[in-house]
């Protein structure tokens, strides 16, 4: 089977075998040179030496004195060093997530999803993870301010309030701006604020519109509404364009059922089959079984066609659009159509027509009921761009009196916010609750900012009936005020939003009769648990009526199945995403699951088209600008050439190009939002037309931490089948490396010279399920929050010093069987297969690295752990060097305290920033190594309170931040000295009777193997075989 | 080249033997004042909570007790393992053991001959004194009790008096040498020059000017100077004793000592948190809100607690013990789980009326409690495993990876 020569490389710079790449592709700190001609002699150095005894001796002379100060008054669950847990609710716009607050001495210092929520079921993403950070930011504001100046909130309401009745009185029209509001209590507030000023009507709009699926929904249903998707029960999943796992409606939820389907076993051999349809390579894509690159141009084209072999199968009429010749189309019909009742069409169009062609392939497939759930209706997006547009167009004709920007930045982040941004100066009054002085704030009279939602009490109803709370989980930092409280004051009443939510469950949710227990009693119930389940009622049947034909026509009209000129694809990040938390540098350094860039804007092409616009993109991330003439806009992006972008396709990014947001995200990139224009009535995300990209000779460095770190061509360290091979025999994909003896090749296992620690009482091990893992990132910045890893910025990123202890491999594939024939694999590499491999310290029973430091500064523990003691280490960075998977990091700098990483690096430089830090784990300082520890300060708590309660350890009560954060659940750690724990069973260990404490485990699973096995430094970390569920004839 | 050298070693020896004058080399019951009052320390260390010397507590009497018992070789072994004993069938043991309610005297293994040889020199003493009135004072929590030196003392001496004999006796066979030498080169033919070489007086200021002497005293030196510069940077950032002065007069003495009021019910963290705590005002308003004169102070510094109370203004004490950052330490693990005394690590707190750093707090310090502490495994299901692997025997906690790095640097 040729499955297995396929040959993976970490970049198309690998691929080439570029130069610059070969020179630095063994080493692991590059040298660059000497930067500055440090001019320092041996005489500075006996200087600095003797400065140093005498500074030394100084210092000895006095104790500093340190404070210890308790509370006046100690509430009674408050203490030092014990940490406590709240349920909480993360929202960002329309974004949610069910949320675990972990809060020490009153300050939140890392969220965890919440299991018990039925929507995100316990998953988070790397916006989630992050967003404490955006609690500390340093450019959020004090307090209200009126223009520029601060402000009392005394003086600010009363003007408000004076100036909102002036309008009102006048007759005049008020505007609340939002983006989608998932709060009922907050919709209430704006309600009673209508029932005062009768003028107003509230406009939501979201940064990335869904406003042609909700038509498209009301015209196939005669209701605008989103359905809830069950991607658990899809057998056969069809995405044209819509990055579900990524940033499409409900990712986190997404993911988690989608990874239900990935999860095979000799016992569940079954998995579901994913084709994508997509221009950009997203995440999705990467994830996908089938991928075929197609235009935006021809987005409506693949639907209508899609369409048309599904109603062939179905005896129904087919219609007048479709293209011909997209590949993997007629294969997934005919699988759809076999899997029909258990299948699932999703399409990330904006456009209302073809949202209600897939609307009449599900139900052709009878998904309705099954993968998709009407009655669940979802309420993340409920922008209505042309509501949107009619008020923009108001303001521009100064027929609006007033305007509340309720948390929202349309100045930057809608199309038409320059227009909005210039006719703000003839509305009387403007009102901004943003948190941050923002593009919109900014150019607003008032600046009444919000809490945090950590700082805030809310409500939620991401789906019909389903409730969450957020509870706050500090005290204020900052004087700001909740701006649903804002709201209800400027209504004339003053009242805590505590207490108005809190009432209001009285009044929606509380049922005596039902629950039989006290209101207080349910409230404090539902706040335990962060979620409320209310009773679920069915929407009746749903009977598709959709116009196909008119859709068609409308198709026909807007999409070309053969446009020859340049397109551009405007897409959504993981981690910046739409650019509202654009200031968290978490967010900016998390390499992005594809590109593996950070803190850049940039364009993405194919490699076509990089040999027909003459860009040369190395090894070392240096490209040049193009500049991308759109009719009479252009724009200036460096180019990133990217394999599995569709020829004539340029990828580009939302949510840069801020300019008031902070100095860690401020002009960073183009602002494309203005690019995107009306279609059909609704937002539309590409540009099809009029694009004309040239080159511009000058050269710029994309900061990436793709090249780094080689494996060089040892394709062991992924190993992969196919299901039909699986099926056969679970051990596909396996390779067995041997180790040549004198007269025999045996198992680099038994081939060792240590005897081997025995494991006594625990033994930490961790399983890594590389066919559920979707290499979306959340467990990085988990990983970076949980153990206070520094942010380098992107100079330091590209001198290979990122810091990340945990990092997601990502490797492109090829069918080409010949690894020095180049030519052939750059011909594969067009539409190449993904393949994700998170990788983090082994804990190798023999690890190179531990024999090696001259310190001992990093030794073995009795549980299996590879421990690195930053206060013995004196940074001779041997261990690195010997490290065979490069998981070694070394601070190059201090990048607490320091000046240089003042802006990029807040967490350890501010007193705000600092707040975040989590005290279990020590701040290192420069000069010392460090890497992933397995979570040691997690294993220690948990191992002690064990101790405390005089019990065992009981499996799932240590996890480590990766697994907790790994919403697909790829990640499974524990004691594989249990035979009852998750990773016991997983793994299939059974006991070694001889050496029942032996650290080499009996692993029974089929699939379980150790990277760079013929090495034999055995590994504590397994990885599972990737399965992909493609046709051998396709391998 | 010689004769310098010798007289150091004079020297040397004069030092030592002196030393040695004050060292028992009894196996009988000494009656030196030294050895009594280290028989005494021990005494109240370990074993005042149950024996006083002539009345019965837990324990017997121990007046007499060294004419009374078969031996001393049996008081030994009895101290060390009485439960040994009693099960050996030992007739006397086992009268004992009735006599006293069959209550099980804890063992001390740890002690050395001359440690229980000194409690005995103490006890007859004491059995000799005539009947008064021994002033008792409270009992001392904790102490590590005389830990025993490595090598007997018995044998280091012996060891020295050996060397320095043998040292003599070179001396004098190289002055036999030399005396011998120069008879013989007498005898020859010798120029004016050698002959004043032979001759040479040995005066004071050749003996400073000779090599052999300079080389002596730079080496001395040097060395001592290299010590003291080594000792001083290892004493960096070591505050034992630090006692810093605090913002309210609050004693120890009186609160633990005088009114043994217990410490967990004020640093309520020991037990569940890393952090102990110091306790909130409004932990000392439980007691306070009634009591508003101190024993110490009167009412200025009890006003002070009640002063912050009223202005919600905290308390801004003085950290005692410091750790650097990089090094964890858990309150509960210590003082919850291991079952330690606060006064292990503490000192005689409540003897403080100010706080003061009893400890070293150095990794050393740690560790070495770390290597002497047995595990608090009884009872705790979570060290089962363990406890039947040392087969229920006693582990100390390095036996279970309490010397390894990631158990207090991460």
């Amino acid at each position: 089977m040729n499955i297995k020569k396929k040959t993976y490389w970490k970049g198309i710079q690998q691929l080439r075998n570029d130069p610059a790449f070969v020179k630095h592709a063994d080493k692991e700190f590059v040298d660059l040179g000497i930067e500055d001609d440090p001019r320092h002699t041996r005489r500075d150095f006996l200087k600095m030496m003797g400065f140093s005894v005498a500074a030394a001796s100084l210092a000895a002379c006095e104790a500093p004195i340190r404070k210890a100060i308790p509370f006046v008054n100690k509430p009674l669950d408050a203490d030092p060093s014990i940490p406590n847990y709240y349920a909480s609710t993360y929202i960002n716009g329309g974004d949610y997530c069910s949320v675990v607050v972990k809060t020490i001495e009153g300050r939140p210092i890392k969220i965890d999803g919440n299991t018990l929520s039925k929507v995100s079921m316990g998953g988070t993403s790397a916006q989630v993870e992050a967003s404490v950070m955006s609690l500390y930011d340093n450019y959020r504001m004090r307090g209200p301010k009126k223009a520029k100046d601060s402000a009392t909130w005394e003086d600010v309401d009363n003007e408000i309030i004076s100036k909102l009745q002036g309008v009102a009185a006048a007759g005049g029209q008020i505007r609340i701006v939002s983006n989608t509001i998932l709060s009922p209590s907050t919709k209430a507030a704006i309600d009673h604020f209508k029932n005062k000023y009768p003028t107003t009507s509230h406009v939501q709009y979201d940064q990335v519109s869904y406003y042609g699926m909700l038509k498209g929904n009301e015209a196939s249903f005669g209701k605008a509404f989103i359905p809830s998707y069950d991607f658990s029960k899809a057998k056969l999943i069809v995405s044209i364009d819509a990055d579900f796992l990524g940033t499409w409606l409900s990712p986190i939820e997404f993911s988690k059922q989608y990874s239900e389907t990935r999860k095979i076993s000799e016992k569940q051999r079954e998995m579901s089959r994913h084709y994508q349809f997509e221009a950009n390579l997203t995440l999705t894509g990467a994830n996908a079984d089938y991928r075929t690159m197609i235009r935006p141009s021809q987005e409506g084209l693949v639907v209508a066609q899609l369409y048309n072999l599904i109603a062939g199968k179905a005896g129904n009429a087919t219609i007048s659009a479709g293209m011909d010749k997209v590949s993997n189309l007629n294969k997934a019909a005919d699988e759809l159509w076999a899997n029909r009742g258990n299948s699932l069409v999703v399409c990330g169009s904006n456009d209302k027509d073809v949202q209600v062609l897939v609307n009449g392939i599900n139900t052709m497939l009878s998904n309705y009921g099954s993968t998709i759930l009407a009655d669940r209706a979802v309420n993340y997006r409920q922008g209505n761009d042309e509501q949107m547009a009619a008020f923009v167009a108001d303001a521009e004709a100064g027929k609006i009196g007033a305007v509340i920007f309720y948390n929202c930045n349309p100045v930057y982040d809608y199309p038409m916010g320059a227009k909005l941004e210039a006719a703000l100066k003839n509305i009387s009054l403007s009102v901004s609750t943003s948190s941050t002085e923002d593009e919109t704030s900014s150019v607003s009279a008032y600046k009444t900012p919000d809490h945090h939602y950590l700082e805030s009490w809310n409500d939620f109803e991401p789906k019909t009936n389903t409730f969450s709370l957020s509870q706050p989980t500090i005290t204020p930092i900052f004087k700001t005020r909740q701006a649903q409280e804002s709201l209800l004051m400027w209504a004339g009443e003053k009242v805590e939003y505590f207490s108005f939510v809190k009432n209001n469950w009285k009044n929606w949710h509380y049922n005596q009769s039902a629950l039989g227990l006290g209101f207080q009693a349910f409230w404090d119930q539902c706040l335990y648990n962060g979620v409320f389940e209310g009773a679920q009622q069915s929407a009746g049947t749903l009977s598709f009526a959709g116009d196909v034909n008119a859709a068609a026509s409308s198709i026909g009209a807007n999409y070309k199945a053969n446009n020859s000129g340049y397109e551009i694809v405007l897409y959504e990040n993981c981690g910046v995403g739409n650019g509202s938390q654009a200031n968290n540098p978490l967010l900016q350094e998390l390499p992005d699951p594809i590109t593996k860039a950070v803190w850049d804007h940039y364009a993405t092409i194919s490699q076509k088209d990089a040999a027909a616009l003459g860009v040369n993109n190395d090894a070392e991330g240096r490209t040049q600008f193009l500049n991308i003439a759109i009719g009479s806009k252009s724009i200036k992006i460096p180019a990133l050439v990217q394999p599995g972008q569709a020829p004539g396709t340029i990828g580009i990014a939302i949510g840069y190009g801020r300019t008031k947001v902070g100095k860690v995200a401020e002009n960073l990139g183009q602002n494309v939002y203005p690019l995107v224009t009306m279609v059909n009535g609704s937002l539309n995300y590409s540009i099809t037309a009029d694009v004309t990209p040239t080159l511009v000779d000058e050269p710029f460095q994309i900061a990436q931490t793709q090249v780094h770190q080689t494996y060089m061509g040892r394709s062991n360290v992924i190993q992969e089948s196919v299901l039909s091979e699986f099926k056969q025999n679970p051990e596909a994909g396996r390779e067995f490396p041997k180790i040549t003896k004198w007269e025999e090749k045996v198992d680099p296992a038994t081939v060792t010279m240590w005897k081997g620690h025995d494991y006594n009482d625990h033994h930490w091990g961790m399983s890594i399920d590389l066919n559920s893992c979707t290499g979306c990132g959340a467990c990085i910045v988990a990983c970076n929050v949980e153990n206070n890893v520094a942010i380098v910025g992107k100079q330091e990123v590209i001198n290979r010093r990122e810091m990340h202890w945990l990092r997601i491999d990502r490797y492109y594939s090829s069918d080409a069987t010949d690894i020095s024939d180049y030519e052939a694999l750059e011909h594969a590499a067009e539409n190449p297969e993904v393949v994700f491999q998170p990788m983090l310290c082994q804990h190798c029973n023999n690890a190179p690295c531990e024999t090696v430091c001259p310190v001992a500064a990093t030794t073995h523990s009795t549980e299996g752990l590879n421990q690195m003691t930053y206060n013995r280490c004196i940074g001779t960075r041997y261990c690195a060097n010997n490290c065979p998977y490069k998981v070694r990091r070394f601070n190059w700098f201090k990048y607490h305290d320091n000046q240089k990483f003042y802006e990029v690096n807040p967490s350890m430089n501010t007193d705000l920033g600092r707040m975040v830090l989590n005290p279990e784990v020590t701040v290192r300082s420069r000069g010392v190594m460090e890497k992933c520890s397995f979570c040691v300060q997690r294993i220690q708590a948990g191992k002690l309170t064990a101790k405390r309660e005089k019990r065992k350890v009981k499996d799932g009560e240590i996890v480590t931040a990766c697994q907790a954060a790994c919403t697909s659940g790829a990640i499974v750690f524990g004691d594989m000295n249990d035979a009852e724990s998750q990773i016991s069973k997983l793994l299939q260990i059974t006991r070694n009777e001889k050496r029942p404490n032996s650290p080499d485990k009996n692993i029974g699973n089929p699939r379980a193997y150790r990277a760079l096995e013929e090495i034999g430094v055995k590994p504590n970390i397994y990885y599972l075989t990737k399965i992909k569920n493609k046709d051998l004839t396709n391998a | 080249m010689t004769h310098p050298i010798s007289g150091l070693f004079k020297n040397l020896a004069t030092a030592l033997f002196i030393l040695l004058c004050v060292t028992s080399f009894a196996q009988e019951i000494s009656t030196d004042a030294g050895v009594i009052k280290e028989g005494e320390t021990l005494f109240n260390a370990n074993c005042k909570a149950c024996h006083r010397i002539d009345q019965k507590l837990i324990g017997p009497a121990l007046a007499g007790v060294y004419d009374r018992a078969p031996s001393l070789d049996w008081i030994k072994n009895f101290v060390r393992n009485s439960s040994k004993v009693i099960a050996s069938g030992d007739e006397y043991a086992n009268k004992i053991f009735a006599e006293n309610g069959k209550m099980m005297m804890t063992s001390f293994t740890s002690f050395s001959d001359d440690q229980i040889m000194a409690i005995m020199a103490y006890v007859e003493n004491e059995t000799n004194k005539p009947a008064e009135v021994v002033a008792t004072t409270t009992a001392a929590g904790g102490g590590e009790g005389g830990a025993g030196a490595g090598v007997p003392t018995s044998y280091l001496n012996a060891i020295l008096i050996g060397m320095i004999v043998i040292l003599l006796l070179l001396l004098v066979i190289l002055g036999l040498i030399i005396n011998g030498l120069k008879r013989y080169l007498d005898q020859k033919d010798l120029t004016e020059e050698d002959r004043e070489v032979v001759h040479s007086p040995i005066t004071l200021s050749t003996i400073v000017q000779s090599r052999g002497f300079i080389f002596i005293v730079v080496f001395i030196v040097a060395s001592v100077s290299f010590k003291t510069v080594i000792d001083g940077l290892y004493s960096i950032g070591v505050q034992q004793g630090y006692a810093p002065k605090q913002p309210i007069a609050f004693s120890h003495k009186v609160h633990a000592g005088q009114y043994e009021i217990d410490c967990k019910y004020c640093h309520t963290g020991a037990i569940k948190g890393r952090s102990a705590n110091i306790p909130s005002p409004n932990i000392c308003m439980n007691c306070h809100t009634q009591i508003r004169s101190g024993t110490n102070t009167g009412e200025s510094e009890i006003a002070k607690i009640v002063a912050a109370v009223e202005t919600n203004r905290p308390i801004e004490w003085v950290r005692v013990h410091n750790l650097p950052d990089l090094a964890y330490f858990n309150h509960s693990q210590h003082v919850n789980v291991g079952g330690i005394e606060c006064q292990t690590c503490h000192g005689p707190i409540e003897e403080m009326d100010v706080v003061k750093q009893y400890s070293l707090l150095t990794m050393g310090w740690c560790i070495d409690c770390h290597r002497k502490t047995d595990v608090n495994a009884k009872g705790n299901a979570y060290y089962d495993n363990l406890r039947e692997l040392h087969n229920n025997k006693a582990m100390k906690v390095e036996d279970i990876g309490g010397l390894e790095c990631a158990k207090c640097h991460y």
